[in-house]
């Protein structure tokens, strides 16, 4: 087999081996890289950070461990921009795999923000003052609906079984006028759910968080205005950590992700490499 | 009649939903709104049949010692012992979602690496078969390969680094051609859901009376 049959059939043994020496390198040694912003992202953040103190911003959190790795940083960095600007972030969750993520995320997110916050002699945030989950319910669209209405005719309670009408901060909110802002962090199709009926309907703005794999299916409700931003995958994650000035898991996730990038664009090139001269000499 | 009562309940029913949308005051909006709760009451109990029918199907695999029996007792075992980490923990903590929980535990060094991993293993196979299969075999296969490249370094930080404007270009690629196409595959769907629709209403489509 001469050079060039055998770049055109490379064992996927050697491919696996180099990727995951690509994935592994940079998390090891931290390296970081610069993030550019694009658009979408910077009309998310935006979103979010004129948001005045005491507005209340419902948060969907709807994906499982598998998008963990991409939409968890978004969620975590959002906790954080809301627990900063005053913002009073409402936790619903559509996935059930999803809700302990939530729930996890949310408290580790406060108990930093109240450290950072102790340090620096502001008021820390209290779980049902400032944040709450209301957990879990299954109904799907039937919800996404019946809540435009009420809350409390699917969600009577909050994640831990507590009446929602016993949270100071629950007790004036009863559908989605009451919040400025949605804020979807989808692993499937949800979001197009919360579009079609909270969007279409009720008139909520919309911000989508998505997988990469989810978010060019975004765009058309970007163009449109259905949707007032979107963060897609590890990159809008690592952006949104950048325009928080929090660098992050996603942050150090992209060099990672850029490595393995060029290493399957290097892998492509050799393939056609070999498959055109391959191909010639077959011819001849 | 077995067939003509779930026809008249779906035609009624939907048509109730549909002119609630234009006539959302009594009745019609009450109508909606008590419909829209039952779909969440049955939407719950659907999780229980989805429950009941996989302990059922992997039960019987295991009794015939089907192919694969060992994994059908695996999944039995870890139902089991979720089931009895959340009512431990709900009785314990009120909640099995408390952050202290068995159940929490079992989710945070259990359930988590296994689907992260799972999902992960998916870069592995994708950067061979990317490796294999894009191949400049004709134009279009060249058009989708220099897109693909484009997109693929122009999203990552690195094409930052390499050319200022590649991140603008991937961008453009995803704003514009992309969501055209996105926009048109969209429609179609969109189409063809009402098309759908409209047949389960009026009766025409029957399948899913089984």
């Amino acid at each position: 087999m001469n050079i060039f049959e055998r770049i055109e059939k490379i064992d996927r043994r050697i491919i696996f081996l180099l990727v995951a020496i690509a994935v592994l390198l940079p998390l090891i040694f931290k390296v970081r890289m610069e993030i550019p912003i694009s658009e979408p992202v910077k009309k998310a953040f935006v979103s979010v950070d004129t948001l005045s103190s005491g507005t209340y911003i419902l948060i969907s959190v709807d994906y499982d461990p598998a998008s963990m790795p991409e939409l968890q940083p978004m969620y975590k960095t959002l906790l954080m921009q809301c627990f900063e600007k005053g913002l009073k972030p409402v936790m619903i969750v559509q996935w059930p795999l999803g809700l302990p993520l939530s729930i996890k995320a949310m408290s580790e997110m406060a108990v930093e923000y109240n450290r950072i916050a102790s340090k620096e002699g502001k008021d820390t945030v209290v779980y049902g003052v400032d944040y709450c989950n209301i957990g879990y319910r299954p109904g799907g669209v039937a919800q996404i609906v019946g809540i435009g209405k009420e809350i409390r005719d699917y969600f009577e309670s909050d994640y831990k079984g507590t009446p929602l009408d016993s949270l100071p901060m629950m007790k004036d909110i009863h559908n989605y006028d009451n919040f400025a802002l949605l804020f979807c962090l989808e692993a499937g199709s949800m979001g197009e759910m919360y579009v079609q009926y909270a969007n279409a309907r009720f008139g909520i703005k919309i911000i989508f968080g998505m997988t990469a794999v989810s978010a060019p299916d975004a765009y058309p409700y970007l163009q449109s205005g259905q949707i007032i931003g979107l963060l897609g995958g590890l990159q809008g994650a690592a952006e949104y950590e950048t325009l928080m000035k929090k660098p992050g898991f996603a942050t150090m996730g992209m060099t990672a992700q850029s490595w393995v990038h060029v290493l399957i664009v290097l892998f492509i090139l050799l393939g056609n490499i070999g498959y055109f001269i391959g191909r010639k000499k077959r011819r001849s | 009649m077995r067939r003509e009562i779930p026809l008249a309940i779906t035609f009624i029913t939907s048509l109730i939903i549909i002119v609630s949308f234009f006539i959302p005051h009594a009745p019609f909006g009450t109508m909606q709104e008590i419909s829209l709760k039952w779909y969440a009451i049955i939407a719950g109990f659907t999780m229980l049949l989805g429950v009941d029918s996989l302990i059922h199907m992997h039960s019987q695999k295991i009794k015939r010692k089907k192919s694969g029996w060992v994994y059908s007792v695996v999944l039995i075992v870890g139902f089991a012992v979720f089931v009895v980490a959340g009512t431990i923990s709900g009785f314990r903590y009120g909640t099995a979602m408390d952050i202290n929980s068995s159940f929490m535990y079992l989710y945070n060094y259990v359930i988590i690496p296994l689907q992260s991993t799972m999902f992960a293993l998916l870069s592995f196979f994708i950067a061979s078969a990317a490796y294999r299969a894009f191949r400049a075999r004709n134009l279009d296969a060249t058009l989708l390969l220099i897109t693909a490249v484009i997109v693929m370094i122009g999203r990552v930080p690195i094409g930052n680094q390499i050319w200022h404007n590649f991140p603008a270009i991937a961008e453009w690629i995803m704003a514009i051609p992309q969501m055209a196409a996105k926009r048109g595959i969209l429609i179609g769907i969109s189409l063809g859901y009402i098309a759908v629709s409209l047949r389960i209403m009026l009766g025409i489509e029957r399948s899913y009376l089984s």
